[in-house]
C-alpha cells in the first residue's frame, strides 16, 4: 500500500517531464526544425563530456539549495517567495567575508564565508518568519518586498562601499577563498565545477535527517499539517513557524554563498532579481518537496538550462524552445491534481479520499 | 424485486492488500429503513462510500432503481438520488452555512447564485423537519453538533431518494437524536429509503426495520429488528457477549484536585463563561451535562490553555494554571480528549505512531538532545495499539486512513496512558463501537479508581450517569444545577437540560 503510493508520488513528474518535452517537440515541429537532433545536442550539450557535466552540476547546485529553501518552509505551510532575496544576502555575506578576512587560513576563510551568507540569508527570511508569526504579516508579501530591499541595498553597498570608483563590481576574492580549485578545474576540463556541490549534496542529506529524525522538523511539519492541532498538542507553534523560515533562509542563503564563492568570485551591481531563486521554487514543486527528488529534478533543470545553450550554438533554433519545456513541465506539475485523478480512476484505486480520511489536505 | 431502489451485489473492496469489504451483498426497498451494525473498521462506512460514489468498489455491482449504476464520482451518486451524510463532515470552514449547504446545487439566476431563494427553501426545509441552523454563521464558528445539522440539511436540500446517515447521531444530544429519529420516519413515510450507521442499539431498535450485521467485512446476518433483542444484536457484532457493568470502587475523595473560580471567557466577542465555579476532587468524575454551544467548548479550551481566561482563577493541585501555555498545562497534569478529533486531537497525514506521541515527543526517552527515536516510536506504538485494540495495518499507517472509532481510540489511548492527574473527556467515545465503549469507560473508570480526577463532557446521558459520581448541568456559561447521578433517570436529567434551556426562552419572550 505504501509502497504503490510512492509510486504514484513518482507518476506524476515524470508524466509532466514527458509531457513537457513532447508540447517541445510539437512547437518545434510546426516551427520546421527538427526535435530528435536537437534533444540530441541538449542531452550532449548538458551531460556529454565531462566539461558540460562539470557545468551542469555546478549550475544545478544553488538550485538544489534554493529549492530546499522553499520545501522547508512549505512543509511549514507557509509560501516563501523571499528566495531571490535569501541568495542575494548569502552571496553578498560570504563575498563581504571574504573580502574582509582573506588571511585567515584556507578553511577558516572559507567557512566562515559560506556561514556568513547562509546567515544573512536566513535573517532576512526570519525577518518574514518574525512578521508572520507575531503580527500574521502575509509571509508572501513580505518576502516579496524583502527581495527587493535585498537587491538595491545589495546594489547601493556595492557601488559605495565594495566597487572602486566608476565600477559596478567588488574586487576579486582572493584565490584561497575560491571554492572552483584547480584540482577540479583539470578534472573538469576547466570547467566551472566546484566544491559547493558536494556541500549541496551533504545539506540535502542533513535537511533530509532534519525532518524525518529530528524534533524541530517534526514539530515543522505536524505546523505545516495542521495548526490547530499542534497547538492543542503544546507545540510552540509561533516559534516553529520562525525557526521553519530561518531554516529556508539559510538554505537559500547557503546557495547564493556557494554561488559567490565557487561560481561568481566577486559581486555586482545587478538590474532584477537572480532567477535562481525562483527556479528553485519549480524545482522544489516538481520534486513534490521531498529532498532526494530535490537533486533529480534540480539536474533536470539544470541540464535543461546548460544543454538549450549549445541548441542555438549547433542549429538555428531558437534556444528559448528549452524555456518552454521548463514551462510546460512546471505547468504539468501544477495541474497534478488531473493527473492524480486519472491515475485514480485508471488503478481503481482512489486511497486518499476515503470517507472517513477525507480530510486530506 | 421491483421495489428493491437499490441493490449491492457481491461487492468486495480492497485497500493495497487489505480487505475492507469481502463480498457483500445488500438490497435495500423503497420507503425502508435499514441499519448497519459492526464494530469500528468493520467496514461500514467503506462500504456505503461506494454507494456514494466517493470509493469504486475492487469487484461487485451496484444496481439502481433496476439498472447497474457505474458511480465515478460522488455527483453522479447524487444524480442518482443518493445523499449521504458522512461520518466526518464534508464541510469548508471558510464558508458560510448557507454557502456550504447549497455548495454544487447553486440555485441561479441570471447567471448569478440566487441566496434570496436559497435561503428560502432552506428555512423551508428547517421547519418542516425542525431542524435549528443558522444560516448566516461561518462554519469554523459552530459546534460540531451544528455541523452535523448542516449537513443533515445538505442531504435534505438535495432532494435525494436514499439518505446514508454514517453516524449522525456521535454528535447530537438527545433532543437533536429524538428530532433526527422524527425526521428519519418522516423521511421514509415519504417513501425515501434510508440506510442508518450508527453504534447505539436503542437508535436501532428506535428507528429501523432492518438490521444488517458487518464483522470485518463480512456480512454476518441481516435480521428484522422488531424480533430481535439489543443483546443479540451487540453479540452477533462483536462475536461475544458483552458485559455492561462497570467497577465504580469506593476510593477518597476528599482532596481538590482541580478547582475551577469565577471563570469567564471570551469567544467571538461574547461573554462564553460567566462567573464559573467547579471542583473536581480526587477519585471523582464529574460530569457536565448541557444543552451543545452552552459553553462546554469554551471551558475546555480555557483550561487547555489554548482559550484566554478574562478573569477568575484555575487550579490543579493547588497551583494556578491560567494563562500558561497548552504544554505547561499538560506537563502540569492535564490530559484532553478534544470533541473535535480529526482537526484539534489528531493530525491525519502523520502515522499512528507519531500521533501517539504527540504530547510526549519533545521528552525523554523519545527525543535525545534534538532527534527522535523513531524505533522507540514505533515499538510504543505497536505496544498501544495492541492495548487499545486499534484496528490497523501497522504503526507506521497514516491515522486519516483508519476508521472513525479507531481514529478515536487514538486519540484516548495517548490521553489515558499519559496518566494525567485531571483527564478531560469530550464525548470519549464519540463513534466507538460497544466493544470499545466498554473498554474506554474501564479506562476512565481506572483513571478515577487510582484517585485521579476526571472531567467528562458528554451529550451522551447515559454515559454521563453511568461513569459520574456528580454530575453538574451547565447552561449559558455557568453551571445551573447539580444532580446525583444514582437517583436521577437520563430521561429526568434531559428535562432538566432542556427545562433550563425553555425558562430561558420563555423568559426572553415576556
Ligand atoms: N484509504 C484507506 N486506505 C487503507 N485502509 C483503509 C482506507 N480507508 C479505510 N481503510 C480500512 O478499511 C477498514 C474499514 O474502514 P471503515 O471506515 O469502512 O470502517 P467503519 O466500519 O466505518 O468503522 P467505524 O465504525 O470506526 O467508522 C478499516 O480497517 C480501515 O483502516
Ligand atoms: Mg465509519
Amino acid at each position: 500500500m505504501l509502497h504503490s503510493r510512492s509510486l504514484k508520488g513518482l507518476a506524476v513528474p515524470l508524466i509532466s517531464i514527458a509531457a513537457g518535452f513532447i508540447i517541445g517537440a510539437i512547437l518545434m515541429l510546426m516551427f520546421g526544425y527538427d526535435p530528435i537532433q536537437n534533444y540530441q545536442n541538449l542531452f550532449i550539450g548538458s551531460l556529454g563530456d565531462i566539461y558540460s557535466l562539470g557545468e551542469t552540476l555546478r549550475n544545478m547546485t544553488p538550485l538544489i539549495l534554493t529549492a530546499l529553501g522553499f520545501a522547508v518552509s512549505s512543509k511549514a505551510g507557509f509560501f516563501n517567495i523571499g528566495g531571490p532575496g535569501q541568495y542575494l544576502m548569502g552571496w553578498f555575506g560570504a563575498i563581504v567575508f571574504a573580502l574582509n578576512f582573506p588571511n585567515l587560513p584556507t578553511v577558516l576563510l572559507i567557512i566562515g564565508s559560506l556561514v556568513c551568507g547562509a546567515l544573512l540569508g536566513g535573517i532576512w527570511s526570519l525577518i518574514a518568519g518574525f512578521l508572520r508569526a507575531y503580527f500574521g504579516t502575509s509571509e508572501v508579501i513580505t518576502t516579496i518586498m524583502l527581495n527587493y530591499i535585498a537587491l538595491y541595498f545589495i546594489n547601493f553597498a556595492v557601488k559605495n562601499w565594495l566597487a572602486s570608483k566608476g565600477s559596478d563590481s567588488s574586487p576579486n576574492i582572493v584565490k584561497k577563498a575560491s571554492l572552483n580549485t584547480e584540482f577540479l578545474q583539470k578534472l573538469t576540463n576547466n570547467s566551472t565545477f566546484n566544491w559547493g556541490f558536494f556541500i549541496a549534496l551533504i545539506t540535502v542529506f542533513v535537511i533530509w535527517i532534519y525532518f524525518n529524525k529530528t524534533r524541530s522538523g517534526f514539530e515543522v511539519r505536524s505546523v505545516g499539517l495542521n495548526e490547530v492541532a499542534s497547538l492543542y498538542a503544546g507545540v510552540n507553534v509561533k516559534r516553529t513557524i520562525v525557526v521553519a523560515m530561518l531554516v529556508s533562509g539559510l538554505l537559500a542563503g547557503l546557495g547564493g554563498a556557494i554561488d559567490g564563492l565557487g561560481n561568481f568570485q566577486n559581486i555586482s551591481v545587478s538590474n532584477n532579481l537572480p532567477s535562481v531563486g525562483f527556479n528553485g521554487m519549480a524545482v522544489a514543486l516538481l520534486a513534490a518537496e521531498n529532498p532526494i527528488g530535490i537533486i533529480f529534478a534540480a539536474l533536470l533543470f539544470s541540464a535543461l538550462q546548460i544543454g538549450g545553450l549549445s541548441i542555438s550554438v549547433y542549429s538555428n533554433t531558437p534556444s528559448e524552445i528549452v524555456d518552454i519545456v521548463i514551462a510546460s513541465i512546471i505547468f504539468f506539475v501544477g495541474i497534478k491534481y488531473v493527473f492524480e485523478a486519472a491515475l485514480a480512476k485508471n488503478w481503481r484505486k482512489k486511497q486518499r479520499k476515503t470517507p472517513d480520511g477525507g480530510m486530506d489536505k | 424485486m421491483e421495489n428493491d431502489i437499490v441493490q449491492m451485489k457481491n461487492i468486495t473492496k480492497i485497500f493495497g492488500s487489505y480487505k475492507a469489504n469481502d463480498n457483500i451483498s445488500l438490497k435495500l426497498k423503497k420507503g425502508e429503513i435499514l441499519a448497519l451494525l459492526g464494530e469500528n473498521g468493520a467496514g461500514k462506512s467503506t462500504l456505503m462510500g461506494m454507494l456514494s460514489g466517493l470509493l469504486k468498489p475492487t469487484s461487485g455491482e451496484i444496481i439502481i432503481n433496476g439498472k447497474p449504476a457505474k458511480m465515478e464520482n460522488p455527483r453522479e451518486a447524487k444524480a442518482l438520488g443518493i445523499g449521504m451524510v458522512h461520518q466526518h463532515f464534508m464541510l469548508i470552514p471558510a464558508f458560510s452555512v448557507l454557502e456550504n449547504i447549497i455548495l454544487g446545487d447553486e440555485p441561479l439566476k441570471a447567471g448569478r447564485i440566487d441566496y434570496k431563494k436559497a435561503a428560502k427553501d432552506i428555512e423551508f426545509l428547517a421547519g418542516k423537519y425542525h431542524l435549528e441552523i443558522d444560516l448566516n454563521a461561518k462554519v469554523s464558528d459552530i459546534t460540531v453538533g451544528m455541523q452535523q445539522r448542516v449537513e443533515i440539511m445538505k442531504a435534505l436540500y438535495r432532494k435525494a431518494n436514499v439518505f446514508i446517515f454514517d453516524e449522525p447521531t456521535a454528535a447530537l444530544t438527545p433532543q437533536e437524536i429524538s428530532q433526527l429519529m422524527k425526521i428519519t420516519h418522516a423521511l421514509s413515510e415519504e417513501g425515501k429509503s434510508i440506510i442508518f450507521i450508527t453504534h447505539k442499539l436503542k437508535e436501532i431498535k428506535e428507528v429501523a426495520d432492518r438490521c444488517v450485521v458487518i464483522r470485518m467485512g463480512k456480512v454476518i446476518d441481516s435480521v428484522r429488528v422488531a424480533e430481535t433483542k439489543e443483546a443479540a444484536l451487540a453479540e452477533m457484532m462483536v462475536g461475544h457477549k458483552v458485559n455492561f457493568a462497570i467497577d465504580k470502587k469506593e476510593v477518597n475523595q476528599e482532596k481538590d484536585i482541580f478547582k475551577i473560580e469565577k471563570l469567564s471567557v471570551e469567544a467571538h466577542g461574547q461573554l462564553k463563561i460567566k462567573n464559573l465555579d467547579l471542583t473536581v476532587h480526587s477519585g471523582e468524575i464529574v460530569g457536565v451535562a448541557g444543552v451543545d454551544g452552552n459553553g462546554q467548548s469554551e471551558l475546555i479550551e480555557a483550561v487547555t490553555g489554548l482559550r484566554k481566561c478574562k478573569t477568575g482563577t484555575i487550579m490543579l493541585n493547588g497551583k494556578k494554571i491560567q494563562h500558561q501555555s497548552a504544554r505547561k498545562i499538560a506537563e502540569a497534569g492535564i490530559s484532553c480528549i478534544p470533541e473535535d478529533r480529526q482537526n484539534v486531537g489528531l493530525i491525519l497525514p502523520l502515522t499512528i505512531s507519531e500521533n501517539l506521541v504527540l504530547k510526549s515527543y519533545y521528552k525523554k526517552p523519545i527525543s535525545n538532545k534534538g532527534f527522535l527515536n523513531y524505533k522507540k516510536i514505533n515499538e510504543d506504538g505497536r505496544r498501544m495499539i495492541k492495548q487499545f485494540d486499534i484496528r490497523s495495518q501497522s504503526e507506521k499507517e497514516l491515522v486519516g486512513d483508519l476508521s472513525g472509532g479507531n481514529q478515536q481510540k487514538v486519540v484516548v489511548a495517548r490521553e489515558i496512558s499519559a496518566q494525567p492527574d485531571l483527564l478531560i473527556a469530550a464525548n470519549p467515545t464519540r463513534g466507538v463501537d460497544i466493544g470499545a465503549i466498554e473498554y474506554i469507560h474501564e479506562k476512565i473508570m481506572e483513571q478515577r479508581n487510582a484517585g485521579h480526577g476526571v472531567l467528562l463532557v458528554s451529550f451522551e446521558l447515559e454515559e454521563i450517569l453511568k461513569l459520574s459520581d456528580r454530575v453538574v448541568v451547565m447552561h449559558e456559561g455557568q453551571i445551573v444545577g447539580e444532580i446525583d447521578p444514582r437517583d436521577t433517570s437520563s430521561e429526568e436529567l434531559g428535562m432538566l437540560m432542556a427545562g433550563k434551556q425553555q425558562a430561558e426562552e420563555m423568559g426572553e419572550i415576556s
